[in-house]
């Protein structure tokens, strides 16, 4: 038979028994809806983490140090290789580092021990340079106040737990100011020519330095729950964040900077670290091949992003797993349908052999009608599942803005599900009709005409 | 169609036999039957002669246990399921006592129904299926359901089905079986004339010996499932 008939004849003998047929459907759409659901859910929990641990920094973010910063920290090698030459982690380094492929960019790691006076009283502390593009990368969504207003704005965000330091009404701190006492860098000039590396600012001398106590003046525009981008090159959390630029420009002597002054150097001014951020977590791994082929040490959380996508991947299986069972069941409800239905039209069956119908005829007839069926379940079945997961992240944002939290988006159902989970229930489907329609193709024709 | 010698259908030694149990049923028990082209043969006997199973075997809907049919030149036996399915379909038209139309179906697609079977054109299958039934006398209730026919309606509807194909063979099992007298004959007088006109061999069960003797050129009469007599009328 042509397709177009063998189509126009399952459609009729669908539409005769309308009421089965459709609970069947229903039955097929509900294990779809169910699927669908909980793999939404699956990869819609896995984007956000993604989002919000890319946007944390941490997964994106290769620290880069020069190698002498990390010897001593290893476990010696088995087959140790030849070292490459070492190089300074200087200007140019931040230049080359900044042309590679994916980078999005490179800045230095400003980190330093102060002492903050607010209504008079002393709190020491951590200050953290933040760079002016994580306004945009979402770790700030759910910040009392707001971010900087500039790059070089001589503002300041605190950490909660900071906040709550200086004041248990945190709220009432945003729009007053404080003081930062800082050790500021003086360079020296440099002794029979050779420089010795500064902590990080490229505007310093190559030489050594003096300290000198200095205060800052900052007025606090926002707080946040935890210190985004925290990083891991530096020395603690940063309690109180201030923007790069200020952060640069205060020339604040870092912990690393002790290191640098001892040592000999190019004669160049040199970075203790420098933090080069990819466009995505994905591509990590290639720009730190490429910076160690440089010469340079790396540091990145790439094995954590592998667990957490097999963390994610196995999530995902289980909530399948769960999802097809109702799958299973809606299954079993298409075989019986189909065997209530070659029952019922067994003359049909024998009548069709007689006028010249073959075995191939009558089994695609009940194939097509079961990949109707479950053509027609899985549409129905996406939307259900939509539906579904629209209920759900409402109900999850309700539940998230009670609790003071920002919302998120739990639920995602991208385009392979929707075509995966239509091609899955009629694929099930066909399985299911495989029993019935061998069955109803090998029944003999003259025992069926005699059916009443 | 025939077998090359003017043969429409050779059954040669021919038995169906069935187990029930220990129990070995004999429905055809080793019947020889030369069916001409252009024959009208009526196979006559009571109920359980095996002339319905006789009938089934020469139109491919079930297979010999024993002997052989010829057909078209080729034995039954020999073919394939989709084979046998083909020679259903194109050489062979079915005729039953229950008219075995489908019921949710209209009349126009109940004799669209082998057309569609046989994979013949979409744009052909309007003009074959008005010619079959202008054939029977229908060609005004295109659109009617069986169920709004009458048994004699429904039993012309049933051979326009047959004859849409264009069959050179129409086996009729009982078609008269469910009719009153009246329309019995007037279904035997359309077998009668489309036999005439199309030059169509018949090959017709009934147990009604002057039906059989009226309209059919030769009787073979079975009983038990041997054929007793085979002859000319007399």
């Amino acid at each position: 038979m042509k397709a177009g008939d063998l189509g126009e004849l399952a459609l009729r003998n669908l539409r005769e028994a309308v009421l089965r047929n459709s609970l069947t459907t229903l039955g097929v759409a509900v294990g779809v809806a169910s699927l669908v659901a909980m793999l939404s859910l699956g990869v819609g929990l896995q984007e956000l983490a993604t989002r919000r641990l890319s946007n944390s920094g941490l997964f994106d973010t290769v620290i880069v140090t020069a190698r002498r910063n990390m010897q001593g920290m290893r476990r010696p090698a088995a087959n140790p290789v030849p070292a490459k030459p070492e190089r300074a982690l200087d200007e140019d380094a931040r230049s080359e580092f900044a042309r590679l492929p994916n980078v999005l960019e490179v800045y230095p790691q400003m980190r330093f021990p102060t002492e903050v006076r607010y209504n008079g009283n002393p709190y020491s502390t951590i200050v953290a340079g933040v760079p002016d593009s994580a306004r945009g990368n979402g770790s700030y969504d759910g910040i009392q106040g707001s971010f900087f207003s500039g790059p070089n704005a001589e503002e300041a965000i605190l950490q909660i737990e900071f906040a709550k330091d200086l004041s248990e009404q945190t709220a009432t701190l945003i729009g007053k100011e404080l003081v930062v006492r800082y050790a500021e860098r003086q360079a020296l000039a440099p002794e029979n020519g050779v420089g010795n590396g500064s902590g990080a600012n490229a505007s310093d001398g190559a030489g050594g330095f003096s300290i000198v106590p200095r205060e800052k003046k900052l007025r606090i525009v926002g707080i946040v729950e935890t210190e985004p981008a925290a990083g891991f090159g530096g020395f603690g959390s940063g309690r109180l964040l201030i923007p790069l630029e200020v952060a640069s420009t205060l020339r604040a002597a870092q912990v690393n900077d002790l290191r640098e002054a001892v040592r000999a150097t190019t004669g160049k001014p040199a970075y203790a670290s420098l933090t080069v951020r990819a466009k995505s977590p994905a591509q990590v791994e290639a720009i730190e091949t490429a910076i160690k082929s440089m010469g340079f040490g790396t540091f990145s959380l790439l094995d954590a992003t592998r667990n957490l996508r097999l963390f994610f991947t196995i999530f995902d299986l289980l909530l399948a797993i769960f999802g097809s069972l109702a799958l299973a069941v809606a299954t079993l409800g298409i075989i019986n349908t189909l065997v209530m239905a070659i029952l019922e039209r067994r003359r049909e069956i024998g009548i069709l052999k007689a006028l010249g119908a073959a075995d191939r005829d009558v089994k695609q007839l009940f194939f097509v009608e079961a990949g109707v069926m479950g053509l027609f379940g899985g549409v129905l079945g996406v939307g259900f599942g939509w539906f579904i997961g629209r209920a759900l992240t409402w109900g999850t944002n309700i539940y998230l803005h009670r609790q003071n939290l920002p919302s998120a988006h739990v639920f995602s159902v991208p385009w392979w599900l929707v075509l995966g989970a239509i091609v899955f229930a009629v694929g099930v489907s066909l399985a299911a009709g495989l029993y019935p329609a061998t069955r109803a193709a090998r029944l003999n024709p003259v025992e069926a005409l005699r059916y009443e | 169609m025939t077998t090359g010698d003017g043969v429409a259908v050779r059954a040669e030694q021919v038995s169906r036999h069935y187990e029930m149990g220990a129990a070995v049923i004999r429905a055809v028990d080793e019947v020889t039957l030369e069916i001409r082209a252009g024959e009208f043969v009526a196979l006559l006997g009571s109920s359980g002669s095996g002339k319905s199973t006789l009938l089934n075997l020469m139109a491919g809907l079930d297979r010999p246990t024993g002997g052989a049919i010829f057909a078209n030149g080729r034995n039954l036996s020999g073919l394939s399921s989709l084979e046998l399915a083909r020679y259903r379909s194109r050489t062979v038209g079915m005729v039953f006592q229950s008219f075995n139309l489908l019921p949710r179906m209209t009349l126009e697609e109940n004799v669209e129904l082998p057309l569609r079977l046989a994979e013949v054109d979409r744009g052909e299958r309007g003009a074959r299926v008005q010619e079959a039934l202008e054939r029977v006398r229908l060609e005004k209730r295109l659109t009617h359901r069986p169920s709004e026919l009458s048994g004699g309606e429904q039993q012309r509807a049933a051979l326009a089905r047959a004859l849409v194909n264009r069959p050179t063979i129409l086996f009729a099992d009982e078609p008269t079986g469910n009719l009153d007298s009246a329309t019995g004959e007037s279904i035997m007088l359309l077998l009668k004339e489309i036999q005439q006109k199309l030059g169509m061999t018949i090959v017709m069960v009934t147990h009604e010996r002057p039906l059989a003797e009226r309209f059919a050129d030769r009787i073979a009469a079975l009983a038990d499932g041997k054929l007793l007599t085979d002859g000319v009328k007399s």
